[in-house]
């Protein structure tokens, strides 16, 4: 390997930062343009690298674009980068998010500096998860996305900003410090800190020093804080709510996905015995986590709440999908990882134009809106029907293959009635995107809002981008699935299917 | 001609709503009218194509062997798009694309002038070309995703005029209520995908015939199909949806909730037909709701006031005639119904659009008097009404009367029911009838503009199409020839089946009911020997019953939904969140500040007081060694 892609595209968000931060008498306007610029070259590269990525069957499981430095040599730490099937759709996610989340922050003007200065940050942390193959390395690209994101939430945030973002960070450093409990017993178990070594050596030949199930779970916690899932899942309204539209766009696009990564990466791959023998409470929780999430949206009336408590919904067809087990049901569960990122994204950045265009968020008090916002409506509505799985867009295609695999996996005797409740999940869905539609958009227009105006052509550009994504995975899984499966058929081998 | 232009029927409306949608923004405001052409120019292209299809189905008697497509999800889900080009899908594509064409023409006139005119041909497009996806799909997959598309079109029509809360109201609730019946057909599509490993239609019917799908499996896997096609087809008890969905323009009404897409769960039970012919559990269900929806619908239509919910009620009735004729007939007989109900139910409403046009009403007793004013409008009424009311030899008649004798064989308690709604069929379309067009004119809506008039030439001329089809359309299955087309009955000839049908006693009996259908009707509302309001107060309590549409609408929305569930479950699990989850979450966080602020009073910073600590803990411990060591 002669360029270092990986390292180019998760640190040149970083090196941004770095220069908006430093570089003195820089206008908002160049700021901006830095931003975009030290964006948009990461999703280029990622984009890229999508195009080349070795598909072959020979490379399945292999991780591709490797670049490996001794870091730490005392305790085997090294510099260890790469992507496989799993990762790539991830890390090109947060690439896209992270370019089309600075024309969403075009019109930011509270100290824009350091405003783009984190979000590049939070970008490369992201970024250096999906990526890093060394377990020390993960944790710590992990701990720093902590950082920029409390600045985030309670500088530009809204509502009850300080408390959302303390509460963020003081759950996560919660689920950190399983997962580095998790980390530090695995490493001292088999003396490596390499996550495809240790998955592919398995840990059956080794004595362990404490039980496998408590490793596992120590890891679980971690990564269950982030997806969310029932009963940790309450930091995500508040921080979703009170971030802005660009840190909510991140939050719920790229952030979540953390866990559900973690889940596969190291959960079922390192510990497959003890995911299976613990499939069912976990099976169980998300279909709580489905219903119960999508129940409790129903009855949000903050717009932004809304979508929030919708992800909780979204996710546990992740988690649905991950222990299932299965090749087709993790293939869903990642697909529906990607997919939630872009439908959940513009969703996110719709309800932001709806908030800043009308200056109301309350949904008992909107109303109308279709009149005023005639694009704005076209691209929600796309994007709520996306969510609700409507066929064509990729939130059906990923939640078909959800219950599909999930149906026919057998990893736990009555995994169909589960599968069935969690399919029950589409009515709720249905119920409330359309509600939070009509209770926007239609209706007689408004007095108070005639003045309200549409999507600027900045604004077009990325809901274009988004739908366009949208659509192209609902039409054409297989530019997805193709890649997705190079990661997951070796897990499914360690699982013994 | 090659077979791939079969791809075309469903493509070509495709392609004009991706023109009208994308390409013709700028032409709008010079060209408005462009939008209705490319629709119309679309439909006649798919028209054209699906007769020929029809006739190299009927020269070759085999499905024809159209190219498909290998649309790959993934490893162990690989799916081909393909069409299933056979005799069934032929007649559904006469359906859709006749009535889809009529209804665009007729649009031209209907919404002339209105704000979203180019909007409505782009959804109308939309619909279509996923109506005749949803037909023309081989795996059940494609024909769950275009279920599913149709539905969303639905939604966007019924709520074409969204600035109406209760047009925005009516299309979420149609969502709504099919998406519970989705739900059903989806579990199905899982059941079978578990158990077969295909979605494919063909295979499905041999796996069904042969055996290999059968017992508990094939009976869930069926009544999970039947709960889609339930939703859709607005059967007994999702059918409040279709009331509601009056609220869309007419045209919308006449083609999506009266002709196809309502039609498409009875296309649905027919394209996995034998999955139910192989359950007799599922075959009876199917039978049952039907039998009881043709009933119970009827009911509500016989007092309503407003024209379309009348006609919507009518609707639901004769869906659920389609499902009975499934039932107990089997396919030719319950898709023989759809394929005339369509032609003369449609033209219903093109009449009650064409109606409200000139009166600026849908409230039947503001009208009256209009068959002089509108000659060509009541003319084609009157025929479709005859033939829904089931006269001879009109269409209607021959599909309900191999429906009534199917179930006279099989199911006689649901023929009694089936009988008894022939006479109320026929008595509320008369009671349509009469108060409409009889009479003189009650005024209509008083801040409508002008006095009624007959509508335009480009609205008339596609209810007069249709009449004729409403006259004709039943003479197919005359010889036998349709039967014979779907694969089961004996041909014999025109003469023999045309008058013999009357040396039969069933006709003449049902022939006689809706005969005093009419009569009463008459009665009631043209001589005025009877008083409607006295009628009416002998059967107060039923009265309100129908009136009320046996409150079902309160129990769902209100109590069920309303209660139950927002004010009830949920709104105690949102509680739950807020004070129990969330509050927990505070609960820790506030306990270890309170412990912290608790333990900072020990760390006072005075010498003496850490020296006491340290000298009560020197005893403690002596204490314990003493004692416990």
């Amino acid at each position: 390997m002669d360029f270092n892609y990986l390292t180019w595209i998760i640190f040149l968000p970083a090196l941004g930062a770095l220069i908006i931060a430093f570089l003195p008498r820089l206008s908002p306007r160049g700021v901006r343009w830095l931003a975009a610029v030290f964006t948009f070259i990461p999703l280029a590269l990622s984009i890229y690298l999508f195009t080349i990525f070795d598909r072959s069957a020979e490379m399945a499981g292999v991780m591709q674009f490797e670049e490996s430095l001794s870091w730490i040599p005392a305790i085997g730490a090294n510099y260890h980068l790469g992507v496989d099937g799993l990762s790539l759709p991830l890390m090109i996610l947060m690439a896209f998010l992270g370019f089309l989340v600075v024309l969403i922050s075009w019109k930011i003007d509270l100290r824009p500096r350091e405003y783009f200065a984190w979000l590049l940050l939070l970008e490369t942390s992201i970024l250096g998860v999906f990526c890093s193959l060394d377990l020390l390395l993960f944790f710590l690209f992990w701990e720093i996305e902590v950082i920029p994101m409390y600045f985030l939430i309670s500088i530009w945030g809204t509502g009850r900003k300080e408390y959302s973002a303390i509460k963020y960070v003081i759950y996560t450093l919660f689920g950190s410090a399983m997962m580095l409990a998790g980390i530090l017993s695995l490493y001292f178990t088999t003396g490596s800190l390499n996550m495809v070594e240790i998955a592919q050596g398995g840990l059956g030949m080794i004595q362990t020093a404490m039980p496998a199930a408590a490793i596992f779970f120590l890891l679980l916690t971690g990564f269950a804080v982030k997806l969310p899932v029932f009963p940790l899942h309450s930091w995500l309204p508040d921080a979703h709510t009170d971030a802005p539209t660009a840190v909510s766009v991140v939050l719920a696009g790229a952030l979540l996905k953390m866990g559900g990564y973690g889940m596969i990466r190291l959960c079922v791959s390192i510990f497959p015995g003890v995911a299976h023998d613990y499939a069912l409470p976990l099976i169980i929780l998300a279909v709580i986590s489905i219903l119960y999430g999508a129940a409790v949206t129903l009855r949000q009336t903050d717009l932004k709440r809304l979508i929030a408590y919708s992800s909780i919904s979204h996710m546990g067809y992740v988690l649905l999908g991950v222990f299932a087990l299965g090749q087709l049901s993790l293939t869903g569960a990642a697909l529906q990882m990607f997919s939630h990122g872009v439908i959940t994204g513009l969703l996110f950045a719709m309800a932001g134009l709806v908030m800043h265009n009308a200056g109301e968020r309350d949904l008992r008090k909107l109303g109308g809106l279709a009149r005023q916002m005639p694009i704005i409506v076209v691209v929600f509505s796309v994007a709520g029907v996306a969510s609700l799985g409507l066929p064509t867009t990729s939130g059906f295609i990923a939640e078909f293959l959800v219950f599909v695999g999930s149906f026919s996996s057998g990893v736990v005797p009555g995994i169909q009635v589960a599968t069935i409740l969690g399919v029950l999940g589409i009515v709720i869905t249905a119920g409330y995107i359309l509600w939070m539609l009509q209770r926007v958009f239609y209706g007689p227009p408004l007095k108070q809002f005639d003045k309200v105006k549409d999507a600027s052509v900045l604004d077009r550009v990325y809901m274009f981008a988004f739908i366009a994504v949208i659509m192209l995975v609902g039409i054409y899984p297989a530019i997805l699935t193709d890649v997705i499966k190079m990661g997951i058929s070796p897990i499914v081998g360690l699982l013994g299917g | 001609m090659p077979y791939q232009l079969v791809w075309l029927i469903f493509l070509l409306p495709l392609f004009s709503f991706i023109i009208i949608a994308l390409f013709l923004r700028p032409f709008l405001k010079s060209q408005p009218k462009t939008a209705g052409y490319i629709t119309i120019a679309a439909l006649t292209g798919s028209l054209g194509l699906s007769v020929w299809a029809l006739m190299e189905v009927m020269a070759t008697g085999q499905p024809l062997p159209v190219p498909d497509i290998t649309w790959a999800v993934v490893d162990g889900l690989t799916i081909h798009l393909g069409l299933l080009m056979d005799q069934l899908t032929a007649v559904m594509l006469i359906v859709v694309t006749v009535v889809s064409l009529m209804v665009q023409i007729y649009s031209q006139g209907y919404m002339k002038g209105d704000a979203g005119y180019h909007r409505y041909f782009a959804f109308m497009s939309l619909f279509t070309a996923s109506m005749l996806g949803l037909v023309l799909a081989d795996n059940l997959l494609f024909v769950y995703v275009f279920w599913e598309m149709v539905g969303l079109c639905s939604y966007l029509l019924i709520g074409f005029w969204f600035h109406r809360p209760s047009a925005a109201n009516a299309a979420k609730k149609a969502f709504i209520v099919t998406r519970l019946g989705d739900f059903g057909f989806l579990a199905a599509i899982l059941l079978i995908f578990f158990n077969t490993g295909t979605l494919d239609i063909t295979q499905l019917h041999s796996l069904a015939a042969t055996g290999a799908l059968a017992g508990t499996t094939l009976t869930w896997a069926a009544i999970g199909i039947f709960a889609g096609a339930a939703g859709k087809s607005a059967q007994f008890p999702l059918h409040t949806w279709l009331p509601d969905a009056m609220e869309g323009p007419t045209p919308v009404s006449a083609l999506i909730h009266a002709a196809t897409m309502v039609a498409a769960g009875v296309f649905l039970v027919a394209r996995t037909f034998p999955l139910f012919s192989h359950s007799t559990e599922a075959v009876t269900t199917v039978a049952v709701v039907g039998g009881f929806t043709a009933i119970f619908a009827a009911t509500m239509g016989l007092v309503m006031t407003d024209i379309k919910r009348v006609l919507a009620y009518s609707t639901i009735s004769q869906l659920g005639y389609m499902m009975l004729g499934l039932g107990v007939g089997g396919i030719a007989i319950g898709i023989f119904h759809l394929f005339n109900h369509a032609f003369f139910k449609a033209l219903l409403f093109l009449g009650a659009g064409s109606v409200s046009h000139a009166t600026g009403t849908f409230d039947m007793r503001k009208m009256g008097g209009l068959r002089k004013i509108m000659p060509w409008t009541y003319a084609t009424f009157l025929i479709a009404s005859l033939s829904i009311a089931g006269i001879w030899p009109l269409a209607g008649f021959w599909s309900k009367d191999e429906i009534l004798a199917s179930a006279l064989e099989n199911q006689p308690v649901l023929f009694i029911l089936a009988m008894i709604t022939v006479f109320m069929t026929a008595f509320y379309m008369f009671r349509v009838v009469f108060m409409t067009f009889g009479g003189s004119y009650r005024g209509g809506d008083p801040e409508a503009h002008g006095k009624p008039h007959e509508s335009p030439p480009v609205m008339v001329m596609p209810m007069v199409v249709l009449a004729i089809l409403a006259v004709v359309s039943g003479l197919w299955n005359v010889t036998g020839d349709f039967g014979a087309f779907m694969g089961h009955g004996e041909t014999h000839s025109f003469t023999e089946g045309f008058f013999g049908i009357l040396t039969h006693s069933l006709p003449w009996i049902s022939l006689m009911l809706a005969g005093l259908g009419i009569l009463l009707a008459y009665a009631i509302y043209s001589a005025r020997w009877l008083s409607a309001e006295s009628i009416g107060g002998m059967f107060q309590p039923l009265y309100n019953l129908f009136l009320h549409k046996y409150w079902l609408d309160e129990l769902y929305e209100k109590v069920f939904v309303g209660r139950v569930l927002l004010k009830g479950f949920f709104a105690g699990l949102q509680g739950f969140d807020v004070y129990g989850v969330d509050g927990a979450v505070n609960g820790i966080a506030s306990g270890a500040m309170a412990t912290g602020r608790a333990i900072r009073k020990a760390h006072s910073g005075q010498l003496q007081l850490y020296g006491l600590f340290i000298g009560i803990g020197i005893i403690v411990i002596v204490a314990c060694v003493y004692f416990f060591g």
